[in-house]
């Protein structure tokens, strides 16, 4: 079972089905390795700005196929993590693994991005003066580097990919329409769609339902949860009704580090979390 | 856009860069560059009304030389969202490069008499110095224009695009580069002329080189160029590669997070950017018989970017207007009232900033969007043009 051919084989003995961590096991370079099921390592994460502690000895794993919220205070350093994460930003201390073997601290945001990893920004973040087509085409996995991009055409496997990802995220009839000219929800979920277009292996999405009607949150977390399994989620909100439609493991952060984990109810019974939210 | 047929050959794909209309225009000018410019100047009689005077030839062969640069300046600019203030760094790099070879041509001709350039001469230097070696060859002085100037590019771009100096900060740097060489070029020892540069070129290829037919001949190459910058231009950004170039100018950010490296498609396009400039530069000092430091200065390249913004960013034709305007209002100011025209070009800039963020293109597109609203069709296609920058 080859880990890059991931998505596409949905629940179809993927690997981290595949049974007990094999010893000896060949791996490509390059290639996730997901024998212990787990797709996300973060261990001893501090990352400090001017001396403030952003992030205080983060310690996280996200398994593979999971779908994980993250919650906390404003500053608890959600969008910390995931800029180190994507490579944004180089923590001071600490490691972090894709897999067992890929070492992100040790790659730029690109090769991070080709590993298999996608972002989706507080700030619904698309090419405004691209067509919303173009937007998908550009995101869509393929060779990245400029030659090929010089000579590139578009063959019709990869305009039905684009296709169908636009039905996905209902944009079908936008297709053609400037991004810009999108509204905010609908630029929410064009990111979401360039996000899929990239076929990652997990995907970090920062507060994704912001500025979406009830409706169009309700879809969301549809669309999500249908992910799930194929891809692992993370997912950073502070909407707690779409935290609970989700229904994963949640994880509290707080001051930058894990103050509790475990299922909504959970986490909410705390006492700890309810000091933090609601302040001693 | 949309799946095209499958493997359209590349030389159609070349060619669908512009539409019927915009390639009748082109050939249009075509002709007048090749056969109408050449029989009008050597043909017509000086006498004649419709006789183009060398004068007519070498202004306008000059500005067409500057319409390569705007086009090259506003591949990175317009496009690429990057504002290099040091361009004109490049073009005088290329006419340099092509100036050693016609101070070869030379020959004894000089007024020392000697096999040396004069210069070398008055400096009492023996022998040519090392990189001068190979310039009496024109094929040595066609690399020398193309490699050097792409290499400084290429280092110079690399570094400040892997450490990720943008906006004002790189535009700063540019200049602060391009002033650099300018003081470099000055000094006698450097070995370019110095503060005299080179002129008196006599011959190239062994033609004279202020023979009518030269000159014909060396307008209709910087025409060509132009058509060829434009095509090549044209082709690049509505490649992939020019959709992730506008992309990076957007949100650079997101661009990384799907996957592109952006050092590597804005070097590409600063690279290529830098080489048009050289190669308009080679074309322009046989035509003006000079090359000197000053076309280095920081004004000469400050003045390349408002050719650009007066005819519009991101149009690629806009640069061209731009520059033909703004040159062709030097060349009357200057004879008429010089004094006024360092005003003028500073009015224009604010001008253009201020009121035509899109230049002379983007206010056409307007004034057309408004009379088509006029008539009561429907404007929205104009003006999402408008707003995606109309093409040539």
């Amino acid at each position: 079972m080859n880990a890059v051919d991931l998505a596409p084989t949905n629940g179809d003995n993927p690997d981290w089905d595949s049974g007990t961590a094999e010893l000896g096991h060949i791996l490509k370079p390059g290639q996730l390795d997901l024998s212990h099921k787990v797709i996300l390592y973060l261990e001893d994460i501090t990352v400090s700005f001017d001396g403030f502690r952003a992030l205080n000895k983060l310690s996280l794993t996200i398994d593979a196929g999971e779908l994980r919220c993250i919650i906390g205070p404003n500053g608890a350093g959600k969008t910390t993590m995931m800029d180190v994460i994507t490579g944004k930003t180089r923590p001071d201390e600490g490691t972090v693994f894709f897999g067992q073997t890929i070492d992100l601290t040790r790659l730029s945001e690109p090769e991070i991005a080709h590993s298999g990893i996608g972002r989706k920004f507080q700030k619904p973040t698309i090419f405004e003066n691209h067509t919303v087509f173009e937007n998908l085409e550009l995101a869509m996995k393929t060779d990245k580097r400029v030659w090929r991009s010089l000579f590139a055409t578009l063959d019709s496997a990869a305009g039905d990919r684009i296709a169908e990802t636009l039905q996905l995220i209902r944009l079908a009839t936008d297709a053609d329409r400037l991004a810009g000219l999108l509204s905010h929800g609908q630029k929410q979920w064009l990111e979401i769609g360039m996000l899929l277009m990239q076929e990652p292996k997990l995907l970090l999405l920062d507060e994704p339902v912001a500025g979406m009607t009830d409706e169009e949150t309700e879809r969301t977390g549809e669309l999500f949860l249908s992910l799930a399994g194929r891809h692992s989620l993370v997912v950073v909100e502070h909407d707690m009704a779409f935290v609970k439609q989700l229904g994963g493991k949640v994880t509290v952060l707080h001051e930058g580090s894990v103050l509790a984990e475990g299922s909504l109810e959970e986490v909410q019974a705390d006492q700890r979390v309810i000091e933090v939210y609601l302040g001693r | 856009m949309r799946p095209s047929p499958a493997r359209t050959p590349f030389i159609v794909r070349l060619g669908s860069s512009f539409d019927a209309r915009s390639w009748r225009l082109i050939g249009l000018f075509a002709a007048f560059a090749l056969i109408a410019v050449p029989v009008m100047h050597l043909a017509l009689p000086a006498d004649h009304p419709l006789h183009l005077s060398t004068w007519f030839i070498t202004l306008v062969g000059k500005i067409l030389c500057y319409a390569i640069v705007a086009v090259a300046m506003d591949l990175i600019w317009g496009y690429g969202g990057i504002l290099s203030l040091g361009h004109g760094l490049f073009f005088a790099l290329g006419g340099y490069g092509f100036g050693m070879y016609l101070m070869r041509q030379i020959g004894r001709d000089g007024s020392y008499q000697s096999d040396l350039p004069d210069f070398m001469v008055f400096l009492d230097w023996k022998e040519l110095p090392w990189f001068w070696i190979g310039s009496d060859s024109f094929l040595w002085a066609v690399l020398l224009v193309l490699v050097v100037p792409a290499l400084i590019a290429f280092i110079f771009g690399y570094f400040a695009f892997r450490s990720r100096i943008k906006g004002v900060y790189f535009s700063i740097i540019t200049q602060a580069l391009t002033y650099a060489a300018m003081l470099l070029f000055f000094r006698n020892e450097t070995g370019f002329g110095g503060n005299n540069g080179f002129t008196d070129f006599k011959r190239i290829l062994g033609h004279p080189i202020t023979a009518p037919e030269t000159r014909v001949v060396l307008f209709a190459l910087s025409a060509l160029a132009l058509i060829g910058t434009l095509l090549l231009a044209r082709y690049l950004v509505r490649s992939k590669f020019g959709r992730v170039l506008t992309a990076i100018r957007d949100a650079e950010s997101r661009v990384m997070f799907i996957g592109y490296n952006p050092l590597w498609y804005k070097l590409c396009a600063w690279t290529l950017s830098a080489v048009l400039c050289a190669i308009a530069g080679a074309l322009y000092v046989p035509q003006v018989g000079i090359i000197n430091p000053s076309e280095m200065s920081v004004g000469n390249s400050i003045e390349i970017a408002i050719w650009v913004a007066v005819g519009g960013r991101g149009t690629l034709i806009g640069p061209v207007i731009g520059a033909f305007l703004v040159n062709l209002a030097k060349s009357w100011f200057t004879v008429s009232f010089p004094e006024y025209w360092l005003f003028f070009l500073g009015t224009l800039f604010i001008v253009a900033t201020l009121y035509l963020p899109q230049g002379v293109v983007g206010l056409w597109a307007r004034l057309r969007a408004g009379r088509r609203r006029g008539e009561g069709a429907a404007a929205g296609t104009t003006s999402a043009a408008a707003a995606k920058g109309v093409g040539a």
